[in-house]
């Protein structure tokens, strides 16, 4: 079990320490800042952040003797000739019996980077980061140096290789409300999973358009939402167009897969060439945004529900946490050191996070709560932090 | 040659350059900028998108004027003038 636990929240990260059984925060880093994702790579002990400065725009910074200094990598940006087609919000001038019979193209920068995810043990200073406007960029110097992943941006549900010119296929990726913030509607990468059993085998989810797996180390990429429903839309079975709040596998059975959307939970046993609906309506247990697996048993898994989908707090004011151990086929709900009255948290999607029997999320109204026995019974480490976007175990 | 002022945020992460006077050679807002990023590398990655164009939440004032070009920012800048680089409260 890990014995530090990274938050990142709307006014900067905070560190907690393990000692003598109690969790203690350090003094916060990078105070007033907002820090979307905070991690440590197991590799080396690095420890990253991800800022999302209102101003000077969105950077990583990066300390190497465990929190105490911190050095901001500006280096993660688009190429020149990237470029992507434009989502446009609806707006009282939009008709929507005329839409624009041209794609309208605009040149990426960085808005947000949601995600850092460390590569594998043979790949020691490989990193990957996912970001708004949907582009997957790869560092092979532990962050030095970023380059976008072409396959992916270009792919063909995008529109093609627009490096190259216009578009050669419909756009079917769709803007995450994530990104509204930036004054733009366009979709963004928040979950990469790297199979620990081969390097070159790489989900991404993407919001709003599904989840995409390569095989061969980002060279090519094929969606693999089957199974996805969207209850929302006239075909619910649709291909593209599917918001996967978080996707996440099992890293000792890595075929076994799970992520939690707007219409349910979805798990899959196959390497997600198929996904089943695993949710539980009647127990709470079917919308919400984080979703964590144990690390050996690719059957149980943990959710923190909420109340779809237009309210987004936790259910009838009471807060839990939903356990699985056969594959979704039943759910358990956990409350005990939980609140169970006038409680309104909602656990983003990088905000629940497992280390062995030791579980722990944060809210967006700054409540955390750790669990050391599987879920079942809770302690809150403390109720006044700021807005929590991220969770994760050093 | 003309001066420079900015807001104080940007010096949490340049502190070299708190406490001096800034003085650049005259020329385009852009060349400014490069000149700044001379004494502070990675000033423009915080005022500036990977495109040269200024950041959404940054303005540029010469003297009280705000800049008219953020997109290459070609306005040119007199000896006398001072440049003043300062975040937008829409960033907040």
């Amino acid at each position: 079990m890990s014995d530090m636990i990274l938050l990142g929240t709307r006014k900067g990260a905070i560190i907690f320490d393990r000692i003598s059984s109690i969790w203690r925060p350090r003094s916060i880093v990078h105070a007033g800042v907002p820090v979307c994702y905070a991690a440590r790579d197991p590799r080396d002990g690095t420890l990253w952040v991800s800022l999302d400065h209102g101003h000077w725009g969105p950077k990583l910074s990066r300390s190497r003797d465990g929190g105490e200094t911190w050095v901001d990598i500006t280096s993660l940006k688009y190429p020149e000739g990237a470029r992507y087609i434009v989502k446009y919000l609806p707006t009282p001038d939009s008709n929507p019996e005329s839409p624009s019979a041209l794609p309208e193209y605009a040149d990426a920068s960085v808005l947000k980077i949601w995600n850092i995810t460390f590569g594998n043990a043979d790949q020691p200073n490989r990193l990957y980061a996912g970001t708004i406007p949907g582009g997957l960029f790869v560092s092979d110097d532990g962050g030095d140096t970023w380059e976008l992943n072409r396959p992916l941006w270009s792919h063909h549900s995008r529109g093609g290789d627009l490096f190259a010119g216009n578009a050669t296929a419909e756009n079917r990726w769709n803007g995450t409300p994530a990104s509204i913030d930036y004054g733009v509607f366009e979709p963004g990468i928040h979950s990469i999973v790297v199979d620990p059993r081969d390097s070159d085998h790489i989900y991404v989810a993407v919001s709003t358009a599904g989840v995409l797996e390569s095989t061969d180390g980002g060279q090519s990429w094929e969606g693999r939402n089957r199974g996805m429903l969207m209850d929302y839309l006239p075909n619910p079975e649709s291909e593209w167009g599917h918001d996967p709040h978080f996707v996440t596998s099992c890293p000792g059975q890595p075929d076994h897969l799970w992520q939690q959307n707007h219409c349910g939970v979805f798990y899959s046993d196959d390497g997600a060439k198929n996904w089943k609906k695993v949710s539980m309506p009647d127990l709470g247990v079917n919308f919400g945004f984080p979703i964590v697996a144990d690390a050996n048993d690719g059957l149980t898994a943990w959710v923190v529900p909420a109340r779809a989908d237009s309210e987004r707090m936790a259910i009838d004011g009471g807060l839990f946490v939903a356990r699985t151990t056969d594959g979704g086929k039943t759910w358990q709900s956990f409350r005990n050191g939980l609140p169970q009255d006038n409680a309104y948290d909602i656990a983003l999607r990088h905000s629940l996070d497992v280390s062995g029997d030791c579980l722990c999320f944060g809210s967006t109204t700054g409540n955390v709560y750790v669990s050391e026995d599987r879920g079942e019974t809770w302690q809150c480490l403390d109720n006044n932090f700021p807005p929590i976007y991220s969770v994760r175990f050093g | 040659m003309p001066r420079v002022e900015m807001t104080p945020h940007l010096y949490r992460f340049f502190p070299q350059l708190k406490d001096r006077i800034i003085t650049v050679p005259s020329g385009s807002v852009a060349g400014i900028l490069l000149a700044i990023n001379e004494i502070a590398p990675g000033f423009i990655d915080y005022v500036l998108n990977e495109h040269g164009a200024l950041r959404r939440h940054v303005n540029i004032c010469i003297n009280d004027t705000l800049v008219i070009d953020k997109i290459k920012l070609s306005d040119h800048v007199p000896d006398d003038r001072t440049v003043y680089i300062f975040q937008s409260l829409s960033g907040g």
